[in-house]
């Protein structure tokens, strides 16, 4: 049974673009190979992090939302536990209310004040 | 000497309610850092729900995100001068 999930990670910012591509380009591919549908993908680039992660006060932010079997998730984490470029990572499964607002998100339903009030 | 007669309902006045029912907010975003910062003091700490007047529902989703935007840094866990 496919069900929805959304996950943020971290990289770590030491990297050259090119290494955080194909950094990014891994986790897809293991994602599409273990079956899962790749809903939405996002890079947020390179954000000040609130507290510094292993002496880093900087990360490269990418979120991949995608539908797949509850199985899959613990293969992404095992690999996100073990690549070091990753500082952090978090997974999370989406309810329907989850998923209405990331469709509202993504049809830009939200300007810049909106933001609280039409979620 | 406390003022007898005074009527003491000053706070009965702005009724409080709870944002989420009213505006029929479903889901409260974790990666919305700035959204989630009307829930959180200068501190970093969550907000009470008698200071907000969220209803219990919301305030545990709120609590739920807050926590999470902490893990993956939007939110700092402790601070001085957040807001």
């Amino acid at each position: 049974m496919l069900k929805n999930y959304e996950t943020v990670f971290i990289l770590t910012p030491v990297l050259s673009d090119d290494q955080m591509k194909d950094a990014v380009g891994k986790y897809e591919s293991l994602l599409t190979e273990a079956g899962a549908e790749i809903i939405n993908k996002e890079m947020w680039g390179l954000k000040k992090l609130a507290y510094p992660i292993i002496h880093k006060s900087t990360g490269f932010y990418n979120l991949i939302e995608f539908k797949a079997d509850p199985t899959v998730v613990s293969t992404l984490e095992v690999e996100f536990k073990r690549d070091e470029k990753i500082m952090r990572f978090l997974t999370v499964a989406l309810d329907k209310h989850a998923l209405a607002y990331n469709e509202k998100r993504r049809s830009g339903a939200f300007n810049k004040k909106k933001k609280e009030k039409a979620s | 000497m406390t003022l007898v007669n005074e009527p003491v309902n000053r706070d009965q006045q702005k009724k409080k309610y709870c944002r989420f029912k009213k505006n029929g907010i479903k889901y409260i975003d974790y990666k919305n850092a700035d959204f989630l910062l009307a829930f959180v003091n200068e501190q970093g700490k969550l907000l009470p729900r008698r200071l907000t007047g969220t209803s219990l529902k919301y305030q545990k989703k709120v609590a739920q995100a807050v926590k999470r935007a902490r893990h993956i840094a939007l939110l700092p866990y402790v601070t001085d001068s957040l807001k």
